[in-house]
């Protein structure tokens, strides 16, 4: 199925961001509003079960926002969407969140195999603009390949599934940048404070979940 | 690669951003939202912002700068200025700042990095160091815009602090701040050695020579005041001038 742009004539994308307590949603929720999203934060796991699009984000450790999914139900509510194959993104901590065993302590919703893993290199957290790599062609990264993205991060997931790496990045190794397996997918990096390849990446999710 | 990074800092008071000297003759330059707006687009990496005078006249108006700074901005930023207490920090960080900025509570308030970085990971959790020469050439933790020694080692702070859950260390050399004569590269480049988190060099740039300096000793980023602020553009020249230099600068 061919990705519908949205504009004019057009349906506007519903999307909602799962909204377990912890970080701040508001920076992500306005960069989607500027692409044309209609999107809310909630912590009603029917809505977040239901909507078009599901965005996990935040910051914060994962074990307290990984409590804070189950406790509200929304990570029953996550894994029943991903289980249907409506589409997931999480976004930093919440790419994190969509693995197994993470370093810094407990699990997460194991959406997709592998654990996450402290960043080895000379300066943690990776922090700062860096240099996206694309792997192989994924309509998340499309146009992204060589752009510069802002990371602040100190975990990194770690696939069993190599092929499900769409982007890597360097700091004292390789680092997964963003993971696409079909209707779960995410970034380590914060497309909410990327400038111009921010938008760019959020216009791809846009024409993504409408053809995941 | 990550990039070195050029960050602008902004002195804000109830919601509008100042100049001035020693918090006295505090000239209004503008609306932080419409600055911070155009040194973005100007090329800025990050930007910091700081309540100069948090601890007077309340909160309000600074969380509802941050809420519509979050909604209008699409770099970084940070917030800092008379943050003593995790409540304070949520309170920043759920208006949609990208990370806190704590100085004097680091030193005063027991548990407080560590309960930053449980609450919102190393990452958010910036430690704002001023330090001050000694005669014996080592540097001293200083407090009150430089008034106050507090009998600490400026480089044995860092380490603690980092230790203690912070993600990055904004250093500033009061000694040479407000002189645009180069950062303080002694204390930059053994604060560097000594710990393993980003440095952000402070006080003192003038010249896109000085920032190439703080990078060459090892800070991961450098902080800008009063020079981009007479002049904005200034921002874009300094970030080629680097490039062209042979720094790893986002263009």
């Amino acid at each position: 199925m061919t990705a519908q742009a949205p504009g004019p004539g057009g349906s506007v994308l519903r999307a909602v961001l799962a909204d377990y307590g912890g970080g701040n949603l508001r920076s992500v929720q306005s960069a989607l509003a500027r692409q044309g999203v209609a999107v809310i934060a909630s912590s009603d796991p029917a809505v977040v079960r239901e909507a078009p699009l599901a965005i996990i984000a935040g910051v914060g450790h994962a074990e307290s926002a990984m409590a804070g999914l189950v406790a509200s139900g929304l990570a029953d509510a996550l894994r029943e969407r991903a289980a249907a194959a409506r589409p997931v993104l999480g976004i930093c901590v919440g790419l994190q969140l969509l693995f197994e065993a993470h370093e810094e302590g407990g699990a997460g919703l194991g959406l997709l195999a592998g654990p996450v893993r402290r960043i080895v290199a000379p300066r943690v957290p990776h922090m700062g603009w860096n240099t996206l790599a694309v792997l192989r062609p994924s309509p998340l990264l499309d146009g992204l390949d060589g752009q510069d993205v802002y990371f602040a991060h100190s975990f990194a997931v770690v696939p069993a599934d190599r092929s499900v790496v769409a982007a890597e990045v360097e700091h004292g190794g390789t680092i997964c940048a963003a993971v696409d397996a079909g209707a779960v997918a995410g970034v380590q990096f914060h497309p909410e404070r990327s400038a111009k390849p921010g938008e760019h990446l959020l216009r791809n999710v846009i024409a993504w979940s409408r053809s995941a | 690669m990550v990039k070195k990074r050029l960050i602008p800092c902004l002195d804000v008071t109830g919601g509008r951003v100042v100049k001035g000297v020693n918090f006295v003759n505090l000239r209004d330059i503008g609306d932080p939202v419409e600055l911070a707006t155009r040194y973005s687009e100007l090329g800025a990496d990050e930007l910091v912002f700081l309540d100069i005078t948090a601890t007077v006249d309340g909160r309000d108006p600074l969380l509802r700068l941050i809420e519509h700074m979050s909604e209008e901005l699409e770099i970084p930023f940070t917030v800092g200025g008379g943050i003593s207490a995790t409540e304070h920090a949520r309170a920043i960080l759920r208006a949609g700042a990208d990370k806190v900025s704590v100085n004097r509570a680091a030193l005063d308030v027991p548990g407080l990095l560590e309960e930053l970085e449980y609450e919102f990971g190393a990452q958010a959790v910036v430690c704002a160091i001023d330090a001050k020469r000694r005669d014996d050439g080592s540097f001293e933790v200083v407090t009150h815009g430089g008034r106050t020694p507090r009998g600490i080692d400026a480089v044995e702070w860092a380490q603690e602090a980092v230790r203690r859950g912070a993600g990055e260390i904004l250093l500033t050399s009061i000694d040479a701040d407000g002189t645009r004569a180069g950062y303080n590269l002694e204390l930059t480049g053994r604060v560097c050695a000594a710990v393993t988190v980003p440095v952000i060099a402070s006080g003192g740039a003038g010249t896109a020579g000085h920032l190439a300096d703080a990078f060459a000793v090892g800070a991961e980023a450098a902080l800008v005041a009063s020079i981009v602020h007479e002049a904005p553009e200034r921002i874009t020249v300094l970030k080629r001038e680097l490039k062209e230099a042979g720094w790893p600068m986002r263009i």
